[in-house]
């Protein structure tokens, strides 16, 4: 029982520089620093893109610089096979992990929930503080594989046994690198199970006064709802990791069977099953996909109704299908899996609940739609953002209806087409969300405004951009272009390398654009014009206190809820047209 | 076609009231929050146990290699010290007895001591964590609901502390030893499960 | 700015959507018993889901055309849905709804066909032993059987991909070995798909199929190649540094041809 002491509220007291800004137990400074991680992760994870991409269009030119940072894995400037490989494990973990999870689930979610909920913090402080040391623990560990002599892991962000557990006789890439790699999910397991744990509990126990479950805002909702999806999800990710360690440095054989000859040598191992590795993967897997995707399901929500200045459309409905969501993520994650060698006869099992998520997730994209009908649209960088969360989302979701049917994904599964579909919908539409968050929330957070102008620029060049990205990649799985490789050596590849320098240029084009992103948000941070405590005209309670919030969110006075978050579009006090939460005091 | 300015609600006093508990900062929580945070705990360590079951249930289908192994009798007095300190943690909260919180403690520790010379008992047999499927799923069960002990005995600690410090929330109390009961029902299945199928 | 985005997005839906109904990139051409009513599921899909990507992208761009505010524009009331989201959701139920019991009910049998079901007996049998980074085929040769696998026999130096032991096997003697996959076409193969040391798989885009190859398992695939030709086969798991290839050729040769290559591979083993 990790507890707090009896002290006075924390604002009252006289705090030493750590204690404020580094070992804070503040959910506001906890929220930043998990968002900073983000942001260190996600320059990291595209900086690897780029490298990656630039490899696929032009396999034998060499990279300035590369040569130097990496000697061994691109010696010259050219990498090799396996150092693609390992790049690619990397950029997949890095983003899955500390990226779609930590900024739009742990980072805004540790800032707003709180205040959405009215308290002056959340549940367990202390935990929570806890909560990102060991996720940047966990990071630093990933990080470290890149330095480690044998060379970072090298199993995809999947990490399959037995290639992930056998050790260095599988080849480079399977030394210490990929220990690392276990041992880093592992702890990042144990530090989003805390969080989750925090944003529950936080949930259900610390609401304000009139602040019902019908009234928390939609974000809140998505973010209670993820957490729980977390919590199930990294509980069995966890064990698993434990397993995958212990083949690897105790000997044991959880999921190694007997009988391998790798490098001429016949395995000490015996009986472990590969495909169990699969299973308890994906069980975490699939709930993780929507636990990237869910919080952009409730920022976009928040926000379109701010700026379609009417309510958002069947909010009930809304609540309804995310806990529909919930549940049914947890009965598919077998559809990675058609192909693996598991009873044919379950795929159909599997088929099915994945083809009906389809239903409520289309009727989430429906209520969007239907909210920006009738609006008085007001188009800034975070409308801007919704709107195209909604437009990638629908074409992630689209592809999702042939890899759901296990006799079309017998032909699309392994190829380009799957990179496509989850590039769209998890990685796109979740860093649309992330992006419209930014805008949305960067006033309040650091009493600064942002740049629209850079906004709407970084945004038409980001939408264009994606599509350019990833819409050819659908084209090249239709061709049968595989996935996870390093270059295109096959007879029948060879016409397809123009599109993918065509997808090079893209990526580095759209990557490129993200420097207005960064700079907008550095060059705000410390000049933008004075942010007002509601500039976007919202009715969710951080929009009642100051921006940035004090230390206990609403100065000492914990605010009452009166109304829905979502009136707008109504015949408001002093002519608004919209109406706050907290009743006036 | 609905068009017009929706008519303004009418603020909802009487609508359904939030619970209300004195906030987060660093003030002592009210009683539901900690046993909130236990029940949460307890699901999600229940659902990592049941998927290292399942675990052995696929690992133990079908594997050639899968060869019964004979629990030190230990486990079985271990058991009975495990299940001892739940009774004297209730005596102690009901009956306000500091001294049986201490015994619940020892008691604790005791119970992970004994865990510990069972896996020497064990290894002495040439039963280690990589000598087989069987044994290896012992050692990873029996360490990691060990570890988990070792938290509760933490909590314990806490509790203890704050209450010669001047009282401690009966909320808290109460959760920390929901959660150690919980560790004495985890064991008992995992003694079920280790007996029938390793 | 409504404008543009509307603009924008529907240029992208249609340039999108235009591509792939002209099939600018497409599947190669099938040459399997099965592969036809794979395309056929495939090509369901594709104008079902692609009306839908339309419908919803040009909405989307329609309506912030329509209710962008611009400068200078009266102020307006704002509307709700006609209908409010009750004939939304039943919308969303009933079409995806049907759209997913159809494809379900279709494509469930299309599955079936090729996973659910064992080759017929007439089917010719070979092994395939995938390792890092080859692909090995064996026919049983004139015996007609296979001789057993022993994994610590297995050694590339002494090309013994499958571990036989010829010095006591007798069925093993006559094993043919081989590094392409040459197949009778018309005839049903029914392939064994051992791993080696860890997962690959086993796709070949013209013959629609694909297949993981798991240690310690032993997979059967079956299919019909019905035209003659020289094709790749690719490995699309995850295996190593030599991943990208890990490739071997199929040749599907007339019943003739394919009985005088095995008689000469007979022969020379
Ligand atoms: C809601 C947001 C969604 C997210 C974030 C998401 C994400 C992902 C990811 C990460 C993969 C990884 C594949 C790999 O690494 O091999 C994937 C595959 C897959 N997704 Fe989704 N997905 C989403 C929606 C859907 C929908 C709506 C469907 C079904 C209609 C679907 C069906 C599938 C299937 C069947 C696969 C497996 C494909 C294969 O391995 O061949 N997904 N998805
Ligand atoms: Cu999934
Ligand atoms: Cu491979």
């Amino acid at each position: 029982m990790t507890h707090t002491t009896a002290h006075p509220p924390a604002h009252a007291q006289r705090q030493s520089f750590l204690r404020k800004h580094v070992f804070s137990v503040d959910h506001k400074v906890i929220g930043r620093q998990y968002l900073d991680l983000a942001l260190v992760a996600v320059v990291t994870g595209m900086v690897l893109s780029w490298l990656m991409r630039f490899h696929l269009g032009w396999p034998d030119t060499p990279v300035p610089l590369l040569g130097k940072l990496a000697p061994t894995g691109a010696a010259g400037g050219v990498m090799t096979p396996e150092y693609y490989l390992e790049l690619m494990t990397m950029h997949g973990t890095i983003m899955v992990f500390f990226v779609l999870t930590t900024a739009p689930f742990a980072g805004f979610g540790n800032y707003f929930l709180p205040i959405h909920v009215g308290a002056e913090d959340m549940a367990f402080p202390r935990i929570n503080m806890m909560s990102f040391w060991v996720t940047l623990l966990a990071f630093l560990v990933l990080v470290a594989a890149f330095f480690v002599g044998d060379g970072p892991p090298l199993s995809g962000w999947t990490a399959y046994a037995p290639l992930s557990a056998v050790g260095k006789d599988a080849g480079p890439g399977q030394g210490s690198g990929q220990t690392l790699w276990a041992i880093s999910i592992g702890i990042f397991c144990i530090a989003q199970l805390l969080g989750s744990l925090n944003f529950i509990a936080t949930t259900l126990d610390l609401r304000t006064k009139g602040m019902s479950l019908a009234r928390l805002p939609y974000a809140t909702w998505a973010w209670f709802v993820t957490a729980v999806i977390a919590l199930v999800a990294f509980a069995v990710l966890l064990p698993a990791c434990i397993l995958l360690i212990l083949d690897r440095v105790a000997g044991t054989s959880f999921f190694i069977p007997g009988g391998l000859v790798i490098s001429d040598r016949l395995q000490p191992h015996m009986g472990g099953s590969p495909l169990l590795w699969q299973h308890l993967f994906w069980f975490f897997g699939h709930p993780e996909v929507y636990v990237a995707i869910l919080p952009g399901f409730g920022i976009i929500s928040q926000i379109l109704p701010v700026f379609a200045r009417k309510p958002l459309l069947g909010p009930r409905v809304f609540i309804a299908c995310l806990v529909a969501i919930a549940f049914l993520s947890y009965t598919v994650w077998g559809h990675h899996m058609f192909l693996s060698g598991m009873n044919p006869f379950s795929a159909t099992l599997f088929s099915v609940p994945t083809l009906v998520i389809t239903i409520p997730a289309a009727i989430i994209t429906l209520l969007w739609i239907g909210t920006v009908y009738g609006a008085r649209l007001r188009l800034t960088s975070a409308s801007l953002f919704a709107l195209g969360f909604v437009s990638v989302f629908v074409s992630g979701g689209i592809s999702g209806f042939f890899l759901a049917q296990p006799s079309t994904d017998i032909y699309l599964h392994g190829t380009y087409f799957v990179v496509a579909h989850f590039h769209f919908v998890m990685g796109v539409a979740a860093m649309f969300g992330i992006f419209a968050g930014t805008y949305f929330w960067f006033p309040k957070m650091f009493g600064r405004m942002m740049s629209e102008t850079l906004g709407k620029w970084h945004f038409w060049l980001t939408f264009i951009g994606v599509y350019c990205i990833f819409m050819p990649m659908h084209y090249l799985g239709l061709a049968g272009n595989v996935r996870r490789y390093s270059a295109f050596t096959d007879d029948y590849l060879q016409p397809l390398i123009p599109l993918h320098r065509f997808i090079t240029i893209a990526a580095l084009f759209t990557g490129a654009v993200q420097l207005i992103f960064l700079f907008n948000l550095i060059r705000s941070r410390l000049r933008g014009p004075k942010a007002a405590d509601n500039p976007w005209e919202a009715t969710t309670l951080e929009w009642s206190t100051s921006s940035p919030p004090p230390h206990d969110n609403f100065g000492g006075r914990r605010p009452t809820v009166a109304y829905g978050p979502n009136e707008y579009g109504v015949a408001g006090p002093a002519g608004r047209d919209y109406v706050m939460q907290a009743a006036a005091q | 076609m609905s068009t017009a300015i929706l008519p303004p609600r009418p603020p909802a006093t009487s609508g359904p009231v939030g619970r209300m508990t004195n906030g987060g900062g660093d003030g002592a929580l009210g009683s539901s929050v900690a046993q909130t945070g236990v029940w949460i705990g307890i699901g999600t360590i229940a659902m990592s146990f049941a998927a290292l079951t399942s675990a052995l249930v696929v690992r133990q289908s079908g594997a050639p290699d899968w060869h019964h192994l004979q629990l030190p009798a230990l486990l079985y007095v271990n058991t009975l010290v495990l299940l001892g300190s739940s009774v004297t943690l209730e005596w102690a909260r009901r009956r306000q007895a500091p001294l049986a919180l201490h015994l619940t403690i020892a008691l604790g520790v005791m119970f992970v001591v004994g865990q510990i010379l069972a896996w020497r008992q064990l290894i002495a047999q040439q039963q280690s964590l990589a000598s087989g499927p069987s044994s290896a799923f012992f050692y990873v069960f029996t360490a990691l609901h060990a570890m988990h002990v070792l938290g509760g005995v933490a909590g314990l600690t806490y509790v203890e502390r704050r209450m010669t410090a001047g009282g401690v929330p009966p909320g808290t109390y109460k959760a920390a030893a929901l959660y150690w009961h919980f560790m004495a029902v985890l064991w008992l299945y995992l003694l079920l499960l280790l007996t029938i199928r390793a | 700015m409504g404008r543009l985005f509307a603009v924008v997005v529907t240029v992208i839906a249609l340039v999108s959507a235009a591509i792939f109904a002209l099939h600018v990139w497409w599947l190669p051409p099938d040459i399997s018993a099965h592969g036809s009513r794979i395309d056929r599921q495939l090509n369901e899909t594709m104008v079902t889901a692609g009306i839908l990507f339309v419908a919803a992208q040009l909405a989307l761009g329609l309506f912030v055309w329509r209710f962008d505010v611009r400068d200078g524009m009266p102020p307006r009331a704002v509307k709700t849905f006609p209908g409010g989201v009750t004939p939304l959701v039943v919308l969303a139920i009933l079409f995806v709804g049907i759209e997913i019991l159809v494809l379900t009910f279709v494509g469930s049998k299309v599955w079936a066909s090729v996973y659910q079901t064992p080759a017929p007996a007439e089917a010719l049998q070979i092994e395939v032993e995938a390792e890092q980074f080859a692909f090995y085929f064996r026919y049983a040769g004139p015996d007609g059987k296979f001789g057993t696998m022993h994994p610590d026999l297995m050694n590339d130096a002494t090309q013994n991909f499958f571990g036989l032991d010829p010095a006591n096997d007798t069925t093993a003697r006559d094993d043919i070995v081989v590094g392409t996959l040459v197949i009778p076409v018309n005839q049903p193969i029914d392939l064994r798909l051992h791993a080696k040391d860890v997962n690959h798989s086993f796709y070949v885009p013209e013959l629609r199929i694909q297949q993981d190859f798991v240690p310690g398992m032993v997979i059967p695939l079956h299919f019909t190649a019905t035209q003659t030709g020289k094709y790749e086969l690719v490995c699309t798991q995850l295996c190593g540094l030599g991943h990208y290839n890990m490739r071997a050729y199929i040749e599907v040769k007339t019943p003739a041809d394919f009985a005088q290559w095995l008689k000469a591979q007979a022969a020379t083993s």
